[in-house]
């Protein structure tokens, strides 16, 4: 990475830096402005998944920022949802040939679930928000902050869910022998898709306990 | 007949788009504050769905399957335009819920006043292109069965926001934990409601 010397301000300002950083917690793209649900949950019962499916948003997001924020200025209000679409849907295309072509397995578990990445709102949401108003650089750096948020939920569910759901850490056994001789058994449950929803509403709890100010009043 | 019929229940029931598949959570979570306008969001859903697949089928079935362009001339018999699915879907339902928007403004003021900013955010309802994704995957037989499959999951998805609305619009008089309040409640309470759902998984038809 080469530091560019004509920029007013440095490339990893505070300002630039706070882009990245509120997503994480203060704004989490799932837990405070609720976007990008749908994919979020049916992708998080093993890790392996859940990372590929994070790795493709950070793709799009930060691609598809990019591109609208340079567009920004030439685009004519009334079509840009279609080409907001269109940039999306192409990048996807992309994303779904490359996991097709190197990850084939976990693009057959993604299924559905990558084609899907188009409609996850949080990325239309960013588009919308700030890549119309912002500079490439601000819109990459606001697009990788919100895929990570996005990401960070993601990977805590699966952790959880694979842990106690299949005893595993990517399909590695992490639960020792000794505890299922000693009677422990894996709780199958958290691996039914309705615990996603309950393991991220517990999320969404401790976050809120530790950071008051996002507690709703009703 | 049969088949159809059980593609409709299946979809209603045990595929259920939001309780198996979480699709379409985004504006399940923001609307569902009332009932009545979760109806009208819940109701549009069914009507979008009920186009969008159909339209998406026939798409699939004579443009963008391996060698389902050789009606045009044997020379495309070995085309595949699959990878194509996405952009085109999206372009389908985009523009189907533009014409669905404009026909009922037309046909139906106080409707469209009533559904308001919820239509055009239908085209990014994940929902509707999931209905046409899992359309291709699964690969139904006939246009019969692609509706069905249409309306069903479309029926599926507002009986799920209605139920969320209603006990939404009670819970509002119950002491929830601060921290838990809003959205933390409501996803613990569908998730609780996918569980409900669940116990159709054994049904046979």
């Amino acid at each position: 990475m080469s530091a560019g010397t004509k920029e007013r301000e440095p490339l990893f300002s505070a300002k630039n830096m706070k882009l990245i950083k509120t997503p994480i917690n203060l704004s989490n793209p799932i837990t405070v402005q609720v976007l990008g649900i749908c994919s979020a949950l049916a992708v998080t019962a093993k890790l392996k998944p859940a990372i590929v499916l994070t790795l493709s948003v950070i793709v799009v997001m930060a691609v598809s920022n990019v591109v609208i924020s340079l567009l920004r200025n030439g685009l004519p209000p009334r079509i840009r949802i279609i080409v907001q679409l269109v940039v999306i849907a192409s990048m996807v295309i992309l994303v779904d040939q490359v996991l097709k072509a190197f990850v084939y397995d976990v693009s057959k578990q993604l299924s559905v679930f990558v084609g899907l990445i188009i409609t996850n709102c949080i990325i239309m949401g960013r588009l919308e928000a700030f890549a119309m108003g912002n500079k490439p650089w601000p819109a990459f750096l606001d697009g990788i902050g919100n895929a990570l948020g996005y990401g960070i939920i993601l990977i805590i569910v699966a952790f959880f869910r694979e842990l106690l759901g299949s005893g595993t850490l990517f399909d590695v056994q992490v639960i020792p022998q000794a505890f299922y001789d000693f009677g422990y058994k894996n709780n199958g449950f958290v691996i039914l898709s309705p615990m996603a929803l309950i393991v991220v509403g517990v999320i969404i709890w401790v976050q809120r306990f530790y950071t008051r100010e996002l507690i709703e009043d009703n | 007949m049969q088949e159809i019929f059980n593609i409709f229940i299946r979809s209603i029931f045990i595929d259920n788009m939001v309780f198996a598949y979480f699709l379409g959570m985004c504006s399940y979570l923001a609307v569902s504050k009332t009932v009545p306008t979760s109806v009208g969001l819940g109701l549009a859903v069914i009507f979008v769905l009920g186009i969008t697949v159909p339209v998406d089928y026939l798409l699939n079935e004579f443009v963008l399957k391996p060698g389902a362009m050789a009606w045009l001339s044997s020379d495309f018999a070995d085309v595949d335009l699959s990878f194509l699915s996405f952009v085109l879907f999206i372009a389908i339902i985009a523009s189907m819920v533009q014409l669905v928007e404009m026909i009922i403004e037309k046909f139906s003021p106080s409707l469209y006043a009533s559904l308001g900013i919820f239509l055009p955010l239908i085209a990014v309802n994940c929902a509707i292109l999931g209905g046409s994704l899992f359309m291709q995957q699964r690969e139904y037989q006939s246009l019969a069965q692609a509706t069905s499959f249409g309306l069903g999951s479309g029926v599926g998805w507002f009986l799920a926001i209605v139920g969320i609305a209603a006990i939404r619009e009670k819970i509002r008089y119950s002491n929830v934990p601060p921290a838990l309040r809003g959205l933390g409640i409501t996803f613990i309470i569908t998730g609780l409601m996918g569980i409900a759902f669940m116990s159709f998984l054994g049904i046979t038809i």
